[in-house]
Formats: structure tokens, sequence, C-alpha cells
């Protein structure tokens, strides 16, 4: 553990140095500038403390973030529409959505496209064509369309532009983790006279759950950017990609990387979550531990 | 269906088989007029340089394979047929255990498709484990088996269902010495316990001899039989029978077949 820990924190603690000099560096024009309207100058030193308490700075420093960070988690109820833990919960359940749609359609388009051959020509090219154009030009697009259709609830098309982006990895994997048994395996199974369905249920599928996990990490990240993204077109007042854009809009940096940090812990845990799940799988499996 | 067939009757009868695959680079012909009979109750092994169609021979038994001329029949039906009444196991080169299932896991998946009971899956799991010295190993993982230990699995797999005949392709080719040296030993004793016959597919030539009851010489290009040997050695054989005179002049006879089969290639 310590092993692992050390080189982690040691590039930590480079990054919140880098960090903090550019801090410096890109919120000292805002000092400079202010010294010069009101006809004074300012020495370094002086500068130095006036970039790291700014309101709007630039880039805020880590501190700044981290304080607001907290704010946001602890500072109110968790109901509250400032509340990151509440926005963080929205973002959250449509992830969670968006991946279950992602896993039941990849794994629904794997299975047909191992089971029949003109799938595989039909669909395997647009789906890899799908994943070609750029989520945030299909996002507003997808939003429209579910709006022109009555829906109203923007959990629907979030839960779709998600489900869009982590679809891919599962159905990639699956193919590949369908296709793993070799030649002599599905021998064996002819000789046992065993069917088509027996072949995929006892071979095919069991075969493939390493490499269906193994794209969970990807699928759920994919998930959760998909969702994101799906918040952030205007309109959106909920979840952590609606934070994102009201502070940039508003000229709100600290709300704007508050939001950001929030949505790299959930992405964090949630991958942590996926790989504990993944671990108790493969001992299930009786995989050497 | 058992009762009818008498020790010593026809099992497999090979007449004028020829298989010819088309590859890009032209046709390959891995069976050419092969014509064998085998009896109830036989070990026959199959020997001869890689190439030879031994595996091939083996496959079209198992119905794994077609023929492109010629008439196989298994137990009087055609091998297709003969598989559906679960005539055969087959024990592959490499074990080929699932590593996500328990060796009786394993042991159980034959079971599980031809519909048998929870219960007589466990009885039948317990019995052939005896059979190859396994017992007490059946909750363990494939992986925590060796190499030798995993092979066993994998013949008890193709004993779990009382076919009559065990065909085995180079089953103890990827182990060492001594271990196929005891492998082989409980390969008999085997065979004595159960009464099956057996197809045996090797390029030892101690082993093919220890082993069978008739060998079959094979050459290559095109894959042909060249000699056909009934075994004189007692059904009874310990491991030093292989310093006795009559397994040196079979084994002698074997190499002498090979030799001829290759021709001016050696
Ligand atoms: N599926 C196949 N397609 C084309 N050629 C094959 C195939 N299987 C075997 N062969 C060819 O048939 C010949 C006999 O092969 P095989 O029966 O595997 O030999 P052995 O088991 O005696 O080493 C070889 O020349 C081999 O390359
Ligand atoms: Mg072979």
């Amino acid at each position: 553990m310590r092993e692992k820990a050390l080189p982690v924190l040691a590039v930590l603690g480079i990054i919140v140095v880098i960090w903090y000099a550019a801090a410096v560096w890109m919120n000292s024009t805002w000092v400079y500038d202010q010294a010069e309207r009101a006809g004074t100058t300012v020495s370094f030193a002086e500068m130095v403390p006036q970039t790291m308490a700014q309101e709007r700075p630039l880039l805020p420093p880590p501190h700044q973030v981290a304080a607001e960070l907290w704010k946001g988690v602890a500072g109110q109820a968790v109901t509250s529409k400032r509340s990151l833990v509440y926005h963080g919960f929205v973002t959250f359940r449509g992830t969670m959505m968006g991946f279950a749609l992602g896993i039941v359609f990849g794994v629904a388009m794997a299975v047909s496209i191992v089971r029949f051959r003109v799938m595989e020509m039909s669909v395997m090219p647009w789906a890899i064509i799908s994943q070609t154009i750029p989520i945030v030009a299909l996002a507003p697009m997808i939003l429209t369309v579910a709006n022109q259709l009555g829906i109203d609830s923007r959990e629907v098309p979030k839960a779709i532009i998600s489900a869009y982006l982590s679809f891919f990895p599962v159905l990639v994997s699956m193919v590949k983790g369908l296709r793993s048994p070799d030649a002599m395996q599905l021998d064996l199974l002819k000789t046992y006279n065993a069917s088509e369905g027996e072949t995929f249920w006892k071979l095919r599928l069991p075969a493939s759950m390493p490499y269906f996990f193994a794209s969970l990490k990807v699928a759920v990240a994919a998930a959760l950017i998909g969702t994101i993204v799906g918040e952030l077109p205007t309109g959106a007042i909920e979840g952590l990609g609606a934070r994102m854009l009201i502070g940039s809009q508003f000229g709100e940096p600290l709300i704007m990387w508050a939001a950001l940090f929030a949505a790299a812990i959930l992405a964090g845990l949630l991958i942590l979550v996926v790989g504990a799940v993944e671990q108790m799988a493969r001992r299930r499996m009786g995989v050497p531990a | 269906m058992k009762d009818t067939l008498t020790a010593g009757a026809p099992v497999i009868e090979a007449k004028g088989l020829n298989l010819t695959f088309q590859t890009g680079d032209g046709p390959v012909h891995a069976l050419k007029d092969v014509n064998l009979t085998v009896n109830r109750g036989d070990f026959v092994s199959f020997i001869g340089p890689s190439g030879c169609g031994k595996t091939t021979f083996l496959r079209c038994v198992a119905a794994l394979e077609h023929p492109t001329g010629g008439s196989l029949t298994v137990n009087g039906m055609s091998p297709d047929e003969a598989r559906r009444k679960r005539a055969y196991g087959y024990v592959f080169q490499a074990a080929g255990l699932y590593p996500w299932r328990t060796i009786a896991g394993n042991i159980a998946l034959p079971l599980e498709i031809m519909g048998f009971s929870k219960a007589e899956q466990a009885e039948r799991i317990e019995r052939v484990l005896d059979l190859v010295e396994l017992k007490g190993f059946g909750k363990k993982f494939p992986w925590q088996l060796s190499g030798g230990m995993q092979q066993r699995a994998s013949i008890a797999r193709a004993l779990a269902f009382d076919a009559d005949i065990l065909l085995m392709d180079e089953p103890f080719g990827a182990l060492d010495e001594i271990v196929r040296d005891r492998l082989n030993e409980e390969v008999l004793k085997l065979w004595a316990a159960t009464g099956k016959t057996i197809g045996f597919v090797t390029h030892s030539i101690p082993e093919a001899v220890y082993l069978s009851t008739k060998i079959v010489v094979m050459s290559p290009r095109p894959g042909r039989i060249t000699d056909v040997i009934d075994s004189p050695l007692p059904k009874e054989r310990p491991l030093d029978i292989r310093d006795s005179r009559e397994f040196i002049e079979i084994a002698h006879r074997v190499r002498e077949g090979l030799r001829a089969g290759h021709g001016d290639e050696v």
C-alpha cells in the first residue's frame, strides 16, 4: 500500500506546485490591472497574496477550490439547490441509468452480432460510426428531439446520451469475449452434441465475463461524461454539468471548478466501486486471488 | 443396446476412407484409402509422424470431420448418429478445463448437457474422480492442479457419461516422461476396470507398444496406414514389461513400419 501511495502522492505534490505557480501567473494580470487603474504599483511580494483570494480568479488556486468544494458538500443541507451533494446525486442517477442502458444495449448487440453474421456486417459499422460523431454536437439534438416527442423529463435524453457513449466499450469487449473460446473448446461441446443455446450459456457467456468486467470501468466513465454533456445545454438547472455551465456563464469560476472536481471525485468513486465488483466476480469465477 | 454388442464385435469400421482438405495451397490428402476394424474392448494406438492424419482419423470417428470418400461406421451407425447416442468420450491434447468451474463442475459439464439429474451427476462425479485417482479434488479449481492432474480430470470428464468408446488424441503429449509413465499405467488400469474400447493417438513408440492390443502405423503425404500390428503382449502389463524380448520386437516392427512409410524422406 505504501509503495503504491508514494508515487501517487509525489505526482499530486508536483501538480499542486505547478497549479499554484500557474494561479499566481494567471491571476497577477488582474492585480496589476487594478494597481494601474488605481495609479499605484505593486511589488512581486505584494502581488502574490492578492492572487490567492480573488473573487473571480482566472485560475483559482487549490485551496480556494477545496474551500468551495467543502462549502458545496458540507456547507448546506444536501437538498439545497446549492449543494454539490444534491447536484452530484442528480448526475450519479443519470450516470447509472445511462450505464445500465448502455450495458443492456451493448450486451444485446454483441450477442446478436456473434449469433448472426448479417448483424456483424450491418450493425457493427454503424456502431463504430456512431462513436466518431462528437457527442457535444449530438447532445442538443437528442434533447430537442426528446422535447419534440413530448418527453418533458430531462432524465430520459440524458440517459440516452449517456448510454450512447457507454454501450460501445461493452459491445466491443463482449464481441471479443463471446468469441474467445477456441476451436478445441467448441469441438468438446460438439462431442456432447450440445445445442447452440447450451454452447452460449455454458461456454461463450462465462468465457466472456472477464472481458465484460474489464469493459465496465471504461463504460462507467463514459456514462458519466455522457451525463455531464447531457446536462450542459442551456436550460439545465440540475446536475454537475449544469453547475459547470452556470459557473462559466455567470463568471463564477469557483463554482465551475468545484463542480469539475466534484465530477472527478464521482468518477473516481464509480471506478472504485466497479473495480470492487469486478474483483468479487473474479473471485466467484475461481480466478486465483 | 449395450448387451447386443458382445466383446470382439466390430466397433469402428473404416472402409476405403478418404479425406481431402481444400486449402488455400490446394488440396491436402489427409487420409487415403484407410481400412481399419477396431473391435470391442480393443486398445488401439495410432502412431506416425505429425501430419499423417492420426488426428483427422480420430476426428472422423467423432464426427468432428466428415470423410470425402469411403465408409465409416461407429457401433454400426454413422459417426453423427453414434455421437447422438453418446458412443464416445473425447480427450484432447490440452485438458481444456473451464477455469471458472471446479473440477467437479467441469466433469458435470457433459452430464448437465445430457440431462442427468443432480443426484446422478454427483454420484458419477465421485465415481470417475475415484477412477482417475483424483478423489477429494472435486472442489479445487483447475489452476490449483498440476498439468498431469488436469489431464486426468479431462479423462474423468470423458468417462462420466459412460460412453463405450474413449478417443484420446495425444493426451499426454505435453507432459514430462515421468508423469507420462504414471498416467500410462493408470490408463491401462482404467481400461481393464471399464472394458472400454480405446483409440489413442501418440507419437511415442514405447507408449504405443506398452498400451495397445492393436498398433496402427501411419505415414504422411498422403496420410495412410502402413502397418497394423496385433500385440501378443498379455493384458496384464507391469511397467518392466518394456524390457521383455516381445516388447522390444514389437517396438522394432513399429519402427520399421515408420521408416518404410517415410520412404526416402528420412
Ligand atoms: N482443418 C484442416 N484444414 C486443412 N488441412 C488440415 C486440417 N486439419 C488437418 N489438416 C492437414 O491434414 C494433414 C493431417 O493432419 P492431422 O490429422 O492433424 O495429422 P496428425 O494428427 O497425424 O499430426 C496435415 O497435413 C494437416 O495439415
Ligand atoms: Mg495430431
